[in-house]
C-alpha cells in the first residue's frame, strides 16, 4: 500500500527533469538532471515550430544543480521550459543552487517586459523558498536579459541580497562565475546569428501562412467571377500565377528576409523586404509567360502588390529579433501603413479594370 | 546589427552619474562604457530601448521609453488603443518573441 502510494506520487508529482531530492536547512528540493530526455529534444524542436510553446511550465521553487552547499551561487530563471532545459543543461558540472520563477511559463526577456519576471516576484519567490536560509552568502545571479524588469538596488533594499547580472546566455555562466562575476563585453552583449535567424523564421512564417487561405479564396473568386457566374476553371488558369506569387511574397518576407538580413541594404526592415520581394519577384516572374506577363493591367498590379506584401511580412520579424526598438518600428509604421494600404487599394483597382475589360465592358 | 538612426529615446544627464556601472552591466547592446567612474555613452543608435538600465539606475541619471520593438505589437496597440504589449502569453495575438 506505501510502495503503490510512494509510486502514484513520483509518477504524479515529480517532472521529467527532476533526478533526486535533496534536503536543505529549509527542506527538501529536488535535484535537477542536466541530461535530456528524448522528450525534451523534441519539446525544443516542437516550441521553435510554434506547436506548444507556451503550455509546458516548470513549477516555479528552488532546485539543485549538481551538489550545492551553503556556500554555492544562487541562479535565477524563468519557468520557460526551453530556456530551463538550456539552462540545466549548461550547469552541468557546476554545483548551484537554481531559482525559478513563475513567468507564467515565458522566456526571461519577454517576461521581464511584461512584468511577469520582476523585483517582486524575486523577492516572493526568494522569501517562499527561505532562500535566506538555504545559502549563508548573500549574492544572487539574475541574467542579465532579465534586468528589463529588476530593478537590483530594490532587492538589496528588500532582501539583503545583492543582485549580479549575469552573462546573456547560459553557456557563459561557468566562465562568468568562475572570473568572479565579471563579463566580458561578448558575454554582456547580445547577437543575432544566422542560425539563431534560420531557427525563428518557422514562427514567421506560420502566421502567414495561417492568413494565406483568405488571399487564396479572394484571388480564385475574383479569377472565377464571370458574366455567367464563378468559373472554376478560369478560377484556376487565371488565379495560379497570382498565388504562387502569393508564396513567394510570403517566402520574400517570412523567409528570406530575415535570413539575409544584415546583407540586405538599409536599415528599415520594410525596405529590406521590399527589396527582396522584388528580387524574389523577378526570380519567379519568367515562370508565368504569357498570363500575367501579357497583361500589362495584371502585370502592374502584381508588381504594385507582392513586393509590398514581402515589405509587410519583413516588418513582422522587428517582434523576433533582438536589436529593434519601439521607436524605430513606430517610425516604420507611420510610413508603411497608408502606403501598404494605398498600394493595394491601387492594385485592386487596376484587377478590377482588368477584369471589366475582360468581360467585354470596355 | 544596427536599427533606424536617430530614433532612440534613451536621455542621459551624466551630471547625476555616480558611477556605479549598472547601466553598463545590463545593457545588452553595448550602449555605455565606463569612463573616469562615470557612464558614457558609446553609442546610442544601438539602444533598443528596453528600459533595463533606466530600470537599474538608482540616480535618475537615465531615461528610456522602453517598450517592445515588434510591428504585430504596436498594430494591435494602434487599433485597440493601448499601449503595445508583446503577445507572448495568449496564442492568438502576435507571434513576437
Amino acid at each position: 500500500m506505501r510502495a503503490a502510494q510512494t509510486l502514484k506520487f513520483i509518477k504524479k508529482e515529480v517532472p521529467p527533469y527532476v533526478s533526486g531530492t535533496m534536503s536543505t536547512t529549509a527542506g527538501s528540493v529536488f535535484r535537477i538532471s542536466s541530461d535530456w530526455s528524448r522528450a525534451d529534444y523534441w519539446g525544443a524542436i516542437k516550441s521553435r515550430l510554434g506547436a506548444f510553446r507556451m503550455n509546458y511550465p516548470v513549477s516555479p521553487g528552488l532546485y539543485a544543480a549538481g551538489e550545492p552547499t551553503m556556500g554555492s551561487d544562487v541562479v535565477v530563471s524563468a519557468n520557460y521550459k526551453l530556456s530551463f532545459d538550456i539552462l540545466r543543461r549548461e550547469l552541468k558540472g557546476l554545483n548551484v543552487w537554481l531559482l525559478v520563477l513563475d513567468t507564467k511559463g515565458i522566456n526571461v526577456w519577454c517576461a521581464a517586459g511584461k512584468g511577469t519576471f520582476s523585483t517582486d516576484e524575486l523577492i516572493s519567490r526568494m522569501s517562499a523558498t527561505k532562500l535566506g536560509e538555504v545559502v549563508d552568502h548573500r549574492r544572487i545571479i539574475v541574467p542579465q536579459l532579465g534586468a528589463v524588469g529588476v530593478n537590483a538596488a530594490e532587492v538589496q533594499k528588500r532582501t539583503g541580497f545583492r543582485v549580479f547580472f549575469g552573462p546573456v546566455l547560459a553557456k557563459d555562466l561557468p566562465s562568468y562565475i568562475e572570473a568572479g562575476y565579471t563579463k566580458t563585453k561578448e558575454m554582456s552583449t547580445i547577437r543575432f546569428p544566422m542560425m539563431e535567424r534560420i531557427i525563428l523564421t518557422p514562427m514567421e512564417i506560420n502566421p502567414a501562412m495561417k492568413k494565406f487561405p483568405w488571399f487564396a479564396c479572394g484571388v480564385l473568386f475574383v479569377f472565377g467571377l464571370q458574366p455567367s457566374g464563378i468559373l472554376f476553371k478560369s478560377a484556376l488558369s487565371g488565379g495560379m500565377p497570382f498565388l504562387a506569387l502569393g508564396l513567394t511574397s510570403v517566402l520574400a518576407g517570412a523567409f528570406l528576409t530575415p535570413v539575409l538580413l544584415p546583407f540586405v541594404p538599409f536599415r528599415s526592415f520594410a525596405v529590406k523586404g521590399w527589396i527582396i520581394g522584388v528580387l524574389s519577384m523577378l526570380a519567379v516572374m519568367p515562370l508565368f509567360g504569357p498570363s500575367v506577363q501579357g497583361e500589362i493591367l495584371l502585370l502592374v498590379a502584381s508588381w504594385l502588390f507582392f513586393p509590398a506584401m514581402s515589405s509587410y511580412i519583413a516588418l513582422q520579424f522587428t517582434g523576433s529579433t533582438n536589436f529593434t526598438g519601439m521607436s524605430g518600428v513606430k517610425k516604420e509604421l507611420k510610413i508603411g501603413i497608408p502606403l501598404y494600404v494605398s498600394l493595394a487599394g491601387i492594385s485592386l483597382v487596376f484587377l478590377m479594370v482588368y477584369k471589366i475589360r475582360e468581360w467585354g465592358m470596355l | 546589427m544596427k536599427y533606424l538612426l536617430h530614433v532612440t529615446t534613451l536621455q542621459y544627464s551624466s551630471d547625476k552619474c555616480a558611477g556605479c556601472g549598472r547601466c553598463a552591466e545590463v545593457c545588452p547592446r553595448g550602449v555605455f562604457e565606463m569612463r573616469d567612474k562615470r557612464a558614457m555613452i558609446m553609442d546610442r543608435d544601438l539602444c533598443m530601448e528596453c528600459g533595463a538600465c533606466a530600470k537599474n539606475c538608482d540616480f535618475s541619471a537615465l531615461s528610456v521609453k522602453a517598450g517592445v520593438g515588434c510591428a504585430a505589437a504596436i498594430i494591435t496597440g494602434l487599433l485597440t488603443g493601448s499601449e503595445p504589449t508583446c503577445g507572448c502569453g495568449d496564442r492568438a495575438a502576435s507571434n513576437c518573441c
